[in-house]
């Protein structure tokens, strides 16, 4: 197959986090048909993610290099989907679900004290880094509303006492 | 009324995710007698068993199942377990507590559809279900129940892989899921050709929804007449209710295909919390059009909830109590869509926004009589006329709030102010539990 993404901006990237990608992605990309590479792009920027903090453009041409893709389909899929990050964050992700069954049992009023607490509005990083804040859609735990994520973490059943006592034991 | 439990029948018990509980309740025996059934007969009981898609559409599996084209190969099978229909919290307890009855479904239903490579498409934010799933499968794989021969005898090799989403309901649409399984971004695909027939890179796929497969072995292991004996007319089985909002005991419930809904929030969930009244149920999902207090005794089966006007859809069942804003409550749904929109089709990216703010403003006391017109005129616009079927779900909650409680839309319009404030948005968690089949969260 012919390569149609050139590996120049890869070279930003710290070299061994490159291999340990290339070693990790190899084993995904088994997962696939041979012929069908460019089907791992998203676990491939799940783990691209996970190495390097986000998928930034040179993480999107290493992605599309390796799978033998173009850059664009990369950045088609860093773009669209909501938990890729494009540009670095704080280091812990806190995401509050305002949806309908957690809105009915305070969601919104976590998220709206949070904001309050972390001076960030949504979407934003507090200044120390240590956490960036955001409003997210239904996360499949309606009965035990409301719901956050931290991180790849679910927590449930949920009161600003307990949001805070979680976040006060992360660094 | 039947008591019989299919789906949530192990849940609780010590380690009922492992193999070994799982073998010694008689796991995979089913796919040992599958083993020797001829495909077609398997097929054939899935028919009688009037089983129907679980993840929202309400079609029939085994017909599905006889769209595929009978000389294309390879073939593939398709696992839904993107569960983001707001409301729904079913699919991830079946991977939870149950996840090689799933896998024995798929196996199943491979070796009836003569299918090598099947995936589990799941949600982006179940990271710990996938984990779970994936850890579940390569011990399957280990076992020798999957891999080179089925259950180590039978020449049929089946491999199953784990694909996770990052985050975009859209990728619960079939199509859309087969261009994120594919390595794209989400966008829906024109149908027909329908995926059985054109679907991942271009071959016939079978997808079906996590609930769905976790019942085949069950079907396969009583029959499917005994299946379909415990549902109504063209509905068999039983199914998972997940309910929240307002109730006292929210959680999921597995009751016959046709239980009745009010019996299920007032029994089941023992009523409205603080003594209050229901005001307005959602039975199927935020897409599902709201019922108002008076229409809530009705059957849940499919066509019954057709037939009552809205939709059966993924089995999320929303509860609302009389304090609760609907202008408010259908803010937030119309929000939903608008983030969710892929912005393939016009309608929809520029109506779900263009409902929202509308909502919004009505909320804020902003809005005139001439707004709540123009709000069900866009939603009737943005209805059927998009490529998939998200336009449908972001107006027919808007159609369905409006006509229901139009008194309240003009309230807002006529007080310049929402007259409800902020009662039923903050109920006290900590004097709650959820029971999520016989387990207690």
């Amino acid at each position: 197959m012919t390569n149609l993404a050139p590996a120049g901006a890869v070279e930003e990237l710290p070299r061994e986090k490159v291999d340990r990608f290339d070693r990790e992605l190899a084993a995904i990309v088994r997962r696939y048909p041979p012929d069908r590479k460019a089907a791992a792009m998203l676990p491939a920027l799940h783990l691209g993610q996970e190495i390097f903090g986000c998928v930034s453009p040179a993480v999107q041409q290493l992605a599309a290099h390796r799978l033998g893709t173009s850059p664009a389909r990369a950045e088609e899929v860093a773009t669209f989907y909501v938990m890729y990050h494009t540009a670095p964050i704080g280091r812990h992700l806190v995401e509050i679900c305002t949806n309908v069954s957690c809105c009915l049992t305070g969601g919104e009023r976590i998220f709206e004290a949070l904001k309050r607490k972390l001076g960030v509005e949504n979407g934003g990083t507090t200044e120390d880094g240590r956490f960036t804040l955001r409003e997210v859609e239904c996360l499949g735990a309606c009965g035990t509303a409301p719901a956050m994520l931290v991180d790849d973490e679910m927590h449930e059943r949920l009161s600003l006492q307990a949001v805070e006592g979680i976040l006060g034991g992360l660094k | 009324m039947s008591e019989t439990l299919i789906l949530t029948r192990r849940w609780g018990k010590p380690d009922s995710a492992a193999l070994s509980t799982y073998r010694a309740d008689g796991g995979y025996r089913t796919l040992e007698k599958a083993l020797g059934m001829d495909p077609a007969a398997i097929v054939e009981e899935v028919k009688k068993s009037n089983l129907r898609g679980r993840g929202g559409a309400g079609f029939a599996t085994g017909l599905k199942w006889t769209f595929l084209p009978k000389d294309v190969r390879p073939r593939y099978l398709t696992v839904n377990a993107d569960e983001s229909e707001p409301g729904t919290f079913k699919d991830r307890y079946i991977i939870e507590h149950d996840p090689h009855m799933l896998i024995e479904g798929i196996a199943i239903t491979c070796l009836a559809l003569d299918i090598h490579l099947a995936y589990v498409y799941i949600r982006g934010e179940f990271a710990k279900q996938a984990r779970l799933l994936e850890k579940a499968v390569q011990e399957a794989r280990d076992a020798g129940i999957i891999g080179a021969k089925l259950l180590g005898k039978k020449d049929f090799d089946l491999d199953i892989h784990v694909h996770r989403g990052a985050g975009a309901y859209i990728c619960g649409e079939e199509s859309a899921l087969l261009e994120s399984l594919e390595g794209k971004k989400g966008y829906p695909r024109l149908k027909p050709p329908f995926p059985a027939v054109v679907g991942l890179w271009g071959k016939p796929t079978i997808i079906n929804n996590v609930e769905t497969i976790a019942n085949v072995p069950w079907i396969v292991e009583h029959g499917g007449a005994a299946f379909a004996g415990l549902g109504i007319g063209k509905s068999g089985g039983t199914r998972l209710f997940c309910v929240s909002g307002h109730v006292i005991r929210p959680g999921v419930y597995e009751k016959p295909v046709h239980y009745n809904l009010k019996q299920l929030i007032d029994e089941d969930c023992r009523g409205i919390v603080g003594g209050r009244k229901v005001k307005a149920v959602i039975p199927g999902g935020s897409s599902a059009p709201v019922l108002a207090a008076h229409e809530i005794d009705v059957s849940m089966e499919f066509d019954a909830l057709k037939a009552a006007g809205t939709m059966a859809g993924s089995g999320g069942v929303i509860v609302f109590d009389d304090s609760t804003c609907m202008v408010r409550a259908l803010a937030r749904v119309a929000k939903f869509y608008a983030e969710e929109s892929c912005g393939q089709c016009t309608p929809c990216r520029e109506g779900t926004p263009w409902m929202e703010g509308m909502i919004e403003k009505i909320e804020h006391g902003h809005g005139t009589a001439e707004d709540v017109a123009k709000l069900e005129q866009v939603a009737g616009s943005v209805m059927g006329n998009t490529i998939c079927a998200l336009g449908d779900a972001a107006a027919m909650p808007v159609l369905s709030f409006v006509k229901k409680f139009k008194a309240e839309f003009l309230e807002h319009v006529k007080q310049r102010r929402c007259p409800f404030g902020e009662k039923g948005w903050g109920l006290d968690q900590s004097s709650r539990e959820a029971l999520v089949g016989p387990v207690r969260y």
